[in-house]
């Protein structure tokens, strides 16, 4: 039967978690492809996209644009700008960042409740099996960290009866891109004030290649769920008449605010 | 004060105030309003209610940071989100627990969403709805149904 999994460690049924698998899709693309899956479908999907283009800042649902962008530069070097349907703080993504994402129903995970500090803690626990054998691993407040350095940002979105859970993973960045954003207003406290390039860390450095990190998330994920792979071009078809809250952030609206003394959400 | 003095202040206190008490530190849970199993409340005054997040949730869900409004107008359904809290890096979608018109939204909960944390049935209310079947209800849970569902999520 497609919904039954296989025996698990424990030899208990596992539930089905469907895989997808890509490379270099743009983050738009991604995310709209997440919001169908998690408003769509009953299934429980890890969504793995290694690498995106063009590089994109990526804001959360409720976001202020002139807070936590550097505009002029942006305009000037037209960097796409997204708002995403998640909560959670400002990324650049580009060809150096992986994502994971977990898209569940409440029930997929014994005892876990459908609230974002349950299944921050969760993720913790899931990815320290990936972690740990690579460097001092922490989930420190929302964010995954290698000692005292963050290499993966998370953000959640919870609707009545499933979650999504999605993190970038900075396997590398270029520090240029990192002018592109303002420090947040509202920042961890293990953050301390320091910059981007004191703050963060690079995958690259403790682990040996993108495949042996993927392929670490996707065995752990199996000691929980019965893992099936699936054919990216057929769900990239399926619910069109869906339409994504998740939206580019027009250069109309980026000049508007230039132009605004004050500061509004667009 | 003693003990049993101490006690018996306490349920007067919550008598008075309309509060379930528990031996154990539960979330507040007030006597007149209705629950869903989503975890909003509802206060109903004759085809009129007011919706907002119950206290099991504000507790669970973090400081809130944002809270998407719906417009004053649209229809709700009960079940079907409405609108949403924003915690820190989720967003959580906010459920009716009744169907009807909204007639009225909490504005201020655009300049202050730590409301919802701090005063979850009073000032952090989110909409007012005009009612369009109050026979929905009968589907909703008491303070003693909603309080032990939480029980018995926290222990699952």
């Amino acid at each position: 039967m497609a919904s039954a999994g296989l025996a698990g460690v424990s030899g208990a049924a596992c539930p089905l978690m469907r895989l997808v698998t890509m490379s270099s899709v743009p983050i738009l693309q991604q995310l709209h492809l997440e919001e169908r899956l998690l408003r769509c479908t009953p299934d429980n999907w890890c969504i793995i996209n290694d690498s995106t283009a063009p590089a994109t800042i990526v804001m959360g649902v409720s976001g202020r644009v002139s807070e936590l962008v550097e505009i002029q530069p942006v305009l000037r070097d037209q960097v796409p700008v997204v708002r995403r349907f998640s909560g959670g703080g400002t990324v650049i993504v580009d060809q150096g960042t992986v994502f994971v994402t977990f898209i569940c129903n409440k029930n997929a995970v014994t005892g876990l409740q459908p609230f974002p500090r349950d299944i921050m803690s969760w993720s913790g626990q899931l990815y320290g099996k990936v972690f740990d054998r690579f460097g001092e691993f922490h989930l420190r407040e929302n964010d995954y960290a290698f000692s005292h350095r963050k290499f993966g940002g998370n953000a959640q979105s919870i609707t009545k009866n499933r979650w999504v859970h999605h993190t970038s993973f900075l396997w590398d960045y270029d520090v240029k891109n990192m002018d592109y954003l303002k420090i947040p207003k509202r920042a961890p406290e293990y953050r301390l004030a320091r910059n981007h390039t004191d703050f963060l860390c690079r995958m690259k450095e403790y682990i040996p290649s993108r495949s042996v990190f993927t392929d670490g998330v996707i065995a752990a994920l199996g000691e929980h769920f019965s893992v099936q792979p699936m054919d990216l071009q057929a769900i990239l078809s399926s619910h069109e008449e869906f339409v994504p809250s998740t939206k580019l952030v027009s250069q109309q609206d980026l000049e508007e605010i230039v132009s605004s003394k004050e500061s509004f959400r667009v | 004060m003693a003990a049993s003095s101490r006690l018996l202040w306490a349920s007067r206190a919550a008598a008075y105030l309309r509060i379930s008490t528990f031996p154990r530190a539960f979330s507040t849970v007030l006597k007149d309003l209705k629950y869903a199993d989503t975890h909003e409340w509802v206060k109903v005054e004759g085809d009129s209610a007011t919706v907002g997040i119950t206290d099991h949730a504000q507790d669970h869900l973090g400081d809130v940071v944002y809270v998407e409004l719906p417009e004053v107008g649209v229809s709700v359904s009960q079940g079907k989100n409405f609108g949403a809290v924003e915690s820190v890096k989720a967003t959580s979608d906010i459920n009716s627990p009744v169907s009807g018109e909204v007639v009225e939204v909490n504005e201020k909960l655009s300049e202050e969403p730590g409301l919802v944390n701090a005063s979850p049935y009073e000032k952090g209310w989110i909409i007012k709805v005009k009612l369009s079947d109050s026979g929905e209800l009968n589907s909703l849970m008491d303070d003693e149904k909603y309080s032990k569902f939480c029980e018995e999520e926290d222990n699952h």
